[in-house]
């Protein structure tokens, strides 16, 4: 226990500021997690599998010389199709089906995904430099890496284009459609299939936009996907299907969470503090809903 | 009835034969015993009650490093011990290692009961996906948290105590073949009897509507606990025999291996046939024997071959194979088919 970060406000200042520019990248995973979840009653384990193999786009772009900011471009673009591609081997199996196969399908494929990504691009925790440096506040008492500003402008940017093309697009209309009523967007003409395909795209994309920044901004590690999955899962719950500016509340939220867990109880239980988190937030939620007579659905 | 005393008697026979039939594989025949008795506890409220929960993983490795730490902190200093490593500063004499060994899966069956009891009024509440990602939280914060403990070897990792010494003989196999054995028939005995009791369709009741088992004047959070407690007791017992098996204890790696004995328990059962008494003895078997084959063969390859047997398994084989037996042989199963009705589906195809 260390409780420095009370008697020092720098030290707060600094958590908060990180906390905040980490939540908001959280927030990109988690709504693309929450369109998912939405329209096609899905969890997705392998979410944060899917960040981690954007981020590997964008470091390996970095290896050949390219400036692994273009991986923001890139990488969403491959994304895409491996999501599709995903979705037209596994997901539309289990699309209909009981979440708790969906869960289970998911997971397989998480698994699957560590250990290819451990074999292709090894175990070692790498991150592409992306030479931004740093800015000084406060007499430079606070630090805050260019490329953390940066990942968080290219993640609002992001958000803000996918909920115009949402609002605005054929193809976010359908989507919009089927989350509604899958059946009576069929019945009206929507290919419901397509929509579905498109919308894990959509979603395996912006976690590949999200992965590149953590590339840029922090470690990529074969193995470091499921505490991805269990943050967005978790912000995803606190803020509820389809309430954009609750996600990136919470969002917020949970990276300042983090931010102090880890200047409290150390780096080693930084982890653990977030799956424990999610855990208490759960029962939380089931004790205040219990008192109306109702549970989570 | 006849006929199944003959099966289990044969059972029985195999079992305690099987150690000198195959003495080059009796590391692998305890831990289809542990399999099974994970798989069948994972049953209870993965199948019969219809919780599926990710987190058995957290009882049975509690009941793992519960285990190694009563044996050794019985008669030694814990935390010398575990910072000496694998250096053997302390050796226990037979009947210490013995002693310590029985007070150890005393206290690894008993406390993740109490831990199950304590934390399920909270979480049992939760029902569906919502219960299959909290257990799952729950079982890594126990890897994450547990790998930051000091006195239970953090990272390094917590040596079992070795198996004693008896001039030369070499019973280590045997011994923790036969404890499994002998865990796994008192887990056979206790599942068949608690599914021939009201409590098996009780659980089915709330696997089957929650809601109106509560109607019907269930106390559905009851059974619910006391069914969470029966699988945590069986799983800590499993623990703390694989930990003296294996002989070394890490956090992720071995004790809160979500990764591994997390999935392979919902798996194994899934395979063979949730809600079945047999079903998940299959399943462990047949998904033992694969495992060790691709783990031999496919070295490197285990995890990619795993995910892919998940993927596989849950989405073409959702019923397991009791599931399947149960459809292609009805009568097997006690199920009384009208012969005009399979006549009339028979010309539907």
């Amino acid at each position: 226990m260390d409780f420095m970060v009370f008697q020092y406000p720098m030290i707060s200042i600094q958590a908060c500021l990180d906390g905040i520019l980490l939540g908001i990248l959280f927030a990109l995973i988690a709504y693309g997690m929450a369109l998912q979840w939405g329209v096609m009653n899905i969890i997705n384990i392998a979410q944060g599998d899917l960040v981690i193999l954007g981020g590997y786009i964008a470091y390996f772009m970095y290896l050949y010389g390219i400036h692994p900011a273009w991986g923001v471009i890139v990488s969403p673009f491959i994304m895409y199709f491996v999501g599709v591609g995903l979705y037209k081997l596994v997901i539309n199996k289990v699309v209909d089906r009981d979440l708790f196969i969906s869960i289970l399908a998911t997971f397989g494929i998480s698994i699957l995904f560590m250990q290819l990504m451990n074999f292709a691009f090894g175990a070692d925790v790498v991150l592409a430099n992306s030479g931004y440096g740093t800015t000084f506040l406060f007499d430079s008492n606070v630090v805050l890496p260019n490329s953390k500003i940066f990942s968080a402008f290219v993640s609002i940017v992001f958000a803000i284009c996918l909920v115009i093309y949402m609002k605005k697009s054929k193809l976010g209309r359908a989507i919009r459609a089927t989350a509604q009523n899958a059946r009576a967007a069929k019945i009206l003409g929507v290919d419901t299939e397509k929509v579905y395909a498109a919308t894990f795209g959509i979603n395996a994309a912006l976690c590949g936009v999200a992965g590149a920044l953590i590339s840029i901004t922090f470690t990529i590690h074969p193995y470091m996907g499921l505490p991805y999955t269990i943050r967005s899962f978790m912000i995803v719950i606190v803020a509820g299907l389809g309430n954009l500016p609750g996600v990136a509340l919470s969002g917020m939220g949970l990276g300042v969470f983090e931010e102090f867990a880890d200047y409290i109880l150390g780096t080693e239980f930084r982890i653990g503090s977030v799956f424990l988190l999610l855990v208490l937030i759960l029962v939380y939620r089931r004790f205040k809903l219990s008192k109306k007579r109702e549970y989570l659905k | 009835m006849n006929k199944n005393i003959i099966l289990y008697a044969g059972i029985l026979i195999f079992g305690i034969a099987a150690p000198f039939i195959f003495p080059a594989f009796k590391v692998q025949l305890s831990i289809l015993c542990v399999l099974i008795v994970l798989a069948t506890t994972w049953n209870i409220q993965g199948g019969e009650m219809g919780y599926n929960s990710f987190g058995n993983i957290l009882f049975y490795g509690l009941g793992m490093y519960l285990c190694a730490s009563v044996q050794v902190g019985m008669f030694f200093p814990l935390a010398e011990w575990t910072e000496s490593g694998g250096e053997k500063t302390f050796v226990h004499t037979p009947a210490q290692f013995f002693q310590g060994m029985a007070a150890g899966l005393f206290v690894a069956a008993i406390v993740p009961t109490i831990v199950a009891g304590l934390i399920g009024y909270s979480i049992l509440g939760l029902r569906g996906h919502y219960f299959a990602i909290c257990t799952l939280g729950l079982g890594v914060a126990a890897g994450e948290i547990s790998g930051g403990i000091e006195i239970i070897g953090a990272g390094q990792g917590f040596t079992t105590p070795p198996f004693p010494d008896f001039g030369g003989l070499e019973a280590r196999g045997e011994f923790f073949y036969f404890l499994s054995f002998f865990v796994l028939v008192f887990t056979f005995i206790a599942v068949r009897m608690i599914y021939s009791t009201r409590f098996k369709l009780i659980l089915n009741a709330i696997r089957d509507n929650e809601d109106k088992a509560e109607a019907m004047g269930i106390q559905t959070m009851k059974y619910k606990i006391i069914g969470w407690m029966i699988s945590a007791f069986f799983c800590g017992l499993a623990g703390g025999i694989m930990g003296g098996l294996v002989g070394y204890i890490d956090s992720t790696d071995v004790a809160f291996d979500g990764r591994e004995m997390g999935v392979f328990m919902v798996l194994m059962a899934i395979l063979g046939g949730k809600g079945t008494l047999w079903g998940p003895i299959i399943g462990a078997t047949i998904f033992h024997i694969f495992k060790e084959g691709f783990w031999t063969f496919f070295l490197g390859w285990q995890y990619v071959a795993l995910g892919v047997l998940i993927v596989v398994i849950v989405i073409y084989f959702p019923e397991g194979i009791m599931g399947w037996l149960r459809e292609k042989y009805p009568e097997r199963f006690g199920e009384v088919i009208d012969e005009a009705d399979r006549k009339a589906q028979v010309e539907l195809k």
